[in-house]
């Protein structure tokens, strides 16, 4: 493991799954008497959040209290960066309370690198700009193995699992992790969008790309729909929400048509009504909620494995 | 607390214990936990891993055998409560698996390979106090190399092997290694 997670390029298949063999382990402490482990005590985590967030937050703010470590939560609003503090003087602020981790969300693609440079402890990419978010795909990926391939998969990756991953991958960070990540691990992934959805140069990237989603149900073990980021969007995508609905929304009558076994997944928030329908996004066969809870444990093995053995030799990147 | 590694055996290693008496060893604990719990009720082993776990499944087996007695058997990862952690990199978790049940009430009888610095047992004790509240627990060694560092000791010992610090025990299992065995070795110099 490095010692910073800003990118899911930045780990190799091994790293992977230490991260949700760990995982694995860490999940039956949900059905314990007492839900905390002693491992991360005296240790102290920053929530660095420069953009709006609910279950990130609270989510990796869960994984730390459940290490016994120290949660200091910071968010842009009502803070000194309202008064126009930079990012580099707010981290070196940071630095000086002693943070071991720095979980950070910033609108800015590439922030978390930037960070990685000015702080000796180590940085978590909670979500940078359009550009990546690898604890969901982390999460992501563990939710799809213990959904496909049962709990007794130590060590075992996604191999042969078709993933299809449909909607606004331009401005989804969600996705670009998630490509690259479950294609480490072995699944094929396709991403189906419209093309004024896809970014550029997605012909590098380690997946298909399809511009009907029809013709991929059929073959997909899973099916991820992402949110239409309209906060994000500068320009007219696509001529009308209800269009885009028709042929990207996933409602009953295409979940029909995908395998019996396969599962529908969304990283939240949810668009009712336009990308995912309200009925699919209730099924049986949506691991939305499932998707919450995995999220404190692969935090969990991710804060553990960042911060629970030596400290890393502070190095000057 | 053995290295993990797998070692040379014939090099500098030295049988200690063969399958034999390996064999009987395991018999003798089996028949001793029979005795001091009067009967074996309300007994759950718990190995901690690697090998502490198909170690208690052997003597369960053996109390099986004996008194026709299913003795719940499970495992107890304790790497989470360690007090050496930020001495090595992180490293990848054991099993906790609990008998359906759980401990409270229970005698929980831990069983390890090797018992060093008594560190391990500790951190064991304390995963214990999270999972429950046992109404007694007891410790079960294949191996007592002596050199304890807190003042903790065995109920039930295979064998007491008197060894100097820079010596290495390892505990060789069909399960995990492939053979059965206690060899000793030299340490690497530290």
């Amino acid at each position: 493991m490095k010692r910073h997670l800003i990118s899911a390029a930045d780990l190799s298949r091994g790293d992977a799954l230490l991260i949700l063999d760990t995982a694995e382990e860490l999940a039956s402490l949900a059905d314990r008497p007492i839900k905390k482990l002693p491992t991360l005590r005296g240790r102290t985590v920053v929530n660095l959040f420069f953009e709006d967030s609910t279950r990130t937050r609270i989510s990796f703010e869960a994984a730390a209290k459940r290490l016994s470590a120290d949660v200091i939560n910071f968010s842009a609003k009502g803070s000194s960066v309202a008064k126009g503090e930079s990012l580099k003087d707010t981290a070196l602020t940071l630095e000086a309370m002693g943070a071991d981790a720095v979980v950070i969300r910033h609108s800015a693609s590439g922030a978390a690198h930037r960070l990685a440079g000015w702080v000796r402890g180590s940085v978590v990419n909670a979500g940078d700009g359009t550009h990546e978010h690898p604890t969901q795909a982390l999460l992501d990926a563990f939710t799809i193995r213990r959904r496909l391939k049962g709990t007794s998969t130590r060590g075992s990756g996604l191999d042969d699992l078709r993933v299809t991953i449909v909607g606004d991958v331009l401005h989804s960070r969600v996705a670009r992790s998630n490509v690259l990540l479950l294609s480490t691990l072995g699944a094929e992934v396709t991403l189906a969008a419209p093309p004024t959805l896809l970014p550029f140069a997605v012909n590098t990237w380690p997946c298909a790309v399809s511009y009907d989603l029809d013709n991929e149900l059929p073959k997909s073990d899973v099916v991820m729909m992402l949110r239409v980021q309209q906060e994000r969007m500068t320009a007219a995508y696509f001529p009308s929400v209800r269009e885009y609905s028709r042929r990207y929304g996933l409602d009953a009558a295409r979940m029909a048509r995908l395998p019996e076994h396969a599962i529908v997944m969304h990283p939240g928030p949810m668009n009712r009504g336009v990308e995912i329908a309200a009925d699919v996004a209730d099924s049986p066969r949506s691991t939305i909620v499932e998707q919450v809870a995995n999220g404190v444990t692969t935090r969990m093995a991710v804060l553990y494995l960042l911060l629970g053995g030596t400290e890393f030799p502070a190095v000057a990147q | 607390m053995s290295a993990s590694g797998s070692p040379v055996a014939g090099r500098d290693g030295l049988a200690v214990l063969d399958a034999e008496e390996i064999r009987r060893a395991l018999t003798r604990i089996a028949h001793e936990i029979l005795e001091r719990t009067h009967g074996g009720d309300e007994v759950i082993l718990l190995g901690i891993p690697t090998r502490g776990v198909p170690l208690a499944r052997r003597m369960a087996a053996r109390i099986g055998e004996f008194e026709g007695l299913e003795v719940p058997c499970g495992s107890l990862d304790v790497t989470m409560h360690r007090d050496d952690l930020r001495l090595r990199p992180a490293r990848a978790l054991g099993r906790t698996d609990l008998p359906v049940g759980g401990v409270d009430g229970q005698t929980v009888v831990l069983v390890d390979d090797v018992l060093y610095s008594g560190r391990t047992v500790r951190a064991a004790l304390d995963a214990l106090t999270d999972l429950g509240r046992p109404r007694a627990v007891q410790l079960a060694v294949l191996v007592d190399r002596g050199h304890r560092e807190l003042p903790i000791r065995a109920d039930y010992v295979g064998k007491n092997l008197p060894t100097s610090q820079r010596e290495v025990v390892h505990v060789l299992l069909a399960e995990v290694d492939g053979v059965d065995a206690v060899v000793i070795g030299e340490g690497r110099p530290s």
